[in-house]
């Protein structure tokens, strides 16, 4: 490869989007009524020049992406990191082709692929056998291709016997495993990935890492989007880190993955807001951590209870739908894990319309002694597929610290990371020398 | 050597697609750039994605097959005792049921793709956010799909053709131009109410009228011959009625004159799919944002 040689460019790469406040689509009884009442306006705006002032108010834009120029050689591995709805996923969608660039421009060298999804167009009706052949047409492989391949994507995925049953009686393990083993095998000189290893099993995600690393080894050039720095480090021979639609460092990925935790270490006395977008049926608001007292904290001691704060607005009930919580250690790998559903009640996210709070109490000890962040994501699970509706990945930064544990005074390390409620029961005891 | 054996040859698989190696993304511009050449190298998507459509409709229904004849027979039945039976209504020397049911034919097609892909893009909105392909493949499976509707629906024809003994002419080699005509009609059709779909979302409240009314304004029930003369041109501006009239008339019109009026219906065609097709693609590049 020579200096020169690149296979992807991107030079001052935009994207505005449009936020239409109180209204979520675009309606053709809207369309006629406005084109009405701007007539009319038109007419009133000559008389009187102040009269289309707050109409324009209510149309709003933000850049998800602006000004991202960038340069990546051919067989090179990037990581792209970031918090939540800095633009990574605009950026890769942009570079896949499936939204355009409001301005800028970006070129591609090679055959691309992209992953933002595992298993788009899988239909639950049709067999594995068929599911292979639909998704590997959808991801951009002939039919010769497939057909060369198809043992090998077989194999991988390991469901061989279910070859002739319908996707539809797979468990969602399966689904993902034989989605991803299509998507391993197309074989592309750019590839680009996103978090798509976020659903799954934690043995499943192994067997991906390394089928990823197969990908990089093979000298392919690889955007990889994605929260798991374990991965990014592991994967890529650099990073980009993205904040709020630009580009705040690029270069090792070490210094990236610091950049980045760093960002936000900084105390925090309010819960966290996210931008409000209109269009999606669930959003999470707010979360934010708060001590025993109620006040908002960053730093908690160990052995005093805290809860978490959890704002959200459910605009259309979702079938099936729940809220998922989740503490992520310093790779934001999730050490605990929990779920608003239980056997008998159903989550406030199928049940009803409107903005709800959570609170979350948590146990005493709950946590080691650690840095540790949150993530909240709405989800749905479909025919056996979970479904993302919102996710805030990665955020508030928080410190649990030893006060003064008899651990830390006998000078024992913690290890592990979570305290369970262990009672420990004596249910024999002999006394030394009894009869 | 497992890994090495996989090595990849994306180079030839590429040079075979027929794509430009380097490929420059932009903000949308410029009106005609119908990008036909990528229509054609991703052409064996259409194919799976027409085949999936076929094959989950007839696993889902019991019926399977059956309802591609039941539907337009049914109507023929119904058709040819209220209006032909009843009304006694003129159907140009040709025995009523066949008169209606050749009509049914094309109709069904239209209709169908009309209603089917008009909503297509909302169907399949995850596939439209995750990923790149030609978008105009999503309406146009929709009638590929129901040409095999079509293909059942035509052996039903032929079926009733031996019983009421009508004699083909030299004009049946006219018939699959008209079929073509009607799914150039109906991909027009469908590429416009796609577009319109996902730029309006009350427009799906549009599309079930729109078939009702274009029913009753295109000859299936009663003759093209009905409409007084001075109102031909403008009756001819529907589309189908050129399909429609002239499908009858190759298959089954032996008393039937063409109006060389329908000339009007193809120009339409013509005008339909065109601005359809450029609609469409200019379109294309922000459904990923709206739907």
């Amino acid at each position: 490869m020579t200096g020169g040689s690149f296979a992807v460019q991107a030079e001052n790469l935009g994207k505005r989007y449009r936020i239409v406040r109180g209204k979520r689509r675009v309606m053709l009884r809207q369309a006629l009524s406005d084109a009405v009442t701007s007539g009319l306006d038109s007419i009133r705006l000559s008389l009187d020049p102040d009269a289309g002032k707050e109409k324009k108010s209510t149309r709003r834009t933000f850049w998800a992406l602006h000004d991202v120029s960038f340069r990546i050689r051919s067989g090179e591995s990037v990581g792209i990191i970031g918090p939540n709805g800095a633009g990574k996923s605009t950026l890769l969608k942009i570079l896949a082709r499936v939204t355009a660039p409001t301005v800028g421009k970006a070129r591609l060298r090679g055959r691309v692929g992209s992953l933002l999804e595992v298993g788009t167009g899988f239909h639950s009706e049709l067999t594995g056998r068929e599911n292979i052949y639909l998704n590997g047409a959808i991801l951009g492989m002939r039919r010769r291709e497939i057909e060369c391949k198809f043992d090998e994507i077989v194999d991988f995925s390991g469901v061989e016997e279910f070859l002739e049953t319908p996707v539809k009686f797979f468990s969602s393990g399966m689904r993902m495993r034989l989605a991803f083993s299509v998507a391993a095998h197309l074989e592309p000189e750019i590839l680009l990935v996103d978090e798509v290893l976020a659903v799954g099993d934690a043995a499943f995600q192994q067997k991906c890492l390394s089928k990823m690393g197969d990908v990089v080894g093979h000298g392919r050039t690889v955007l990889f989007v994605s929260h798991n720095m374990a991965a990014v480090r592991a994967l890529c021979q650099s990073a980009m880190f993205i904040d709020r639609g630009g580009i705040v460092y690029s270069g090792d990925v070490n210094g990236a993955i610091q950049q980045y935790l760093s960002q936000d270490t900084r105390d925090q006395s309010q819960p966290l807001e996210f931008e409000r977008s209109p269009s999606r049926r669930v959003q999470i608001l707010s979360v934010s951590l708060e001590d025993e007292s109620g006040a908002v904290s960053t730093s908690l001691p160990h052995d005093r209870p805290f809860s978490a704060r959890i704002k959200f607005a459910v605009r259309d009930p979702v079938y099936r739908g729940h809220l998922e919580f989740n503490i992520l250690d310093d790779d934001l790998n999730a050490v605990a894990t929990v779920r608003d559903v239980t056997e008998n009640s159903e989550s406030l996210i199928s049940r009803s319309a409107g903005t709800h709070t959570y609170r979350l109490r948590f146990p005493t000890p709950s946590l080691i002694p650690g840095r540790y962040r949150l993530r909240v994501r709405a989800l749905t699970r479909h025919k056996s597929y979970t479904h993302l509706l919102d996710e805030v990945n990665a955020v508030w930064p928080f410190e649990i610290y030893d006060s003064g544990s008899l651990l830390s005074r006998m000078n024992i390390p913690w290890s592990g990371k979570v305290i369970l409620p262990v009672e420990w029961d004596t249910v024999e005891h002999e006394e030394v020398g009894s009869p | 050597m497992e890994a090495a054996a996989r090595t990849p040859q994306p180079q030839s698989a590429l040079d075979e697609l027929g794509l430009p190696r380097e490929i420059v993304l932009e903000p949308p511009k410029g009106w005609l750039s119908l990008r036909l050449r990528e229509l054609w190298a991703y052409r064996e998507l259409l194919y799976f994605l027409a085949w999936r459509d076929i094959k989950v409709r007839y696993k889902q229904t019991v019926l399977g097959a059956a309802w591609a004849i039941i539907g337009p027979f049914l109507t023929m039945v119904l058709f040819s005792v209220i209006f032909g039976k009843f009304a006694r209504m003129p159907s140009d020397g040709i025995p009523y049921p066949i008169f209606s049911y050749s009509a049914l034919l094309p109709w069904q097609l239209f209709s169908k793709a009309m209603v089917e892909a008009s909503s297509s893009m909302i169907t399949h909105q995850n596939m439209i956010t995750k990923i790149y392909f030609p978008r105009l493949f999503l309406p146009a499976s929709t009638i590929l799909s129901g040409l095999v509707d079509f293909g059942i629906s035509f052996v039903v024809l032929i079926g009733m053709m031996f019983f009421y003994d009508i004699q083909l002419t030299w004009r049946v080699v006219l018939v699959p131009v008209f079929l073509f005509l009607a799914i150039v009609t109906a991909l027009s059709v469908g590429m416009w109410l796609s577009a319109l779909n996902v730029r309006y979302r009350d427009f799906r409240y549009v599309t079930p009228f729109l078939v009702q009314f274009w029913l009753y304004a295109t000859p299936i029930a009663y003759s093209a011959s009905l409409i007084p003369d001075q109102w031909q041109f403008v009756y001819n501006l529907n589309p189908m009625t050129g399909v429609v009239n002239g499908f009858r008339w190759a298959l089954v019109g032996q008393t039937m004159q063409l109006d060389p009026i329908f000339l009007v219906s193809l120009a339409m065609v013509a005008v339909l799919f065109l601005g359809g097709l450029i609609y469409f693609q200019r379109m294309e590049q922000t459904f990923a944002d709206l739907v």
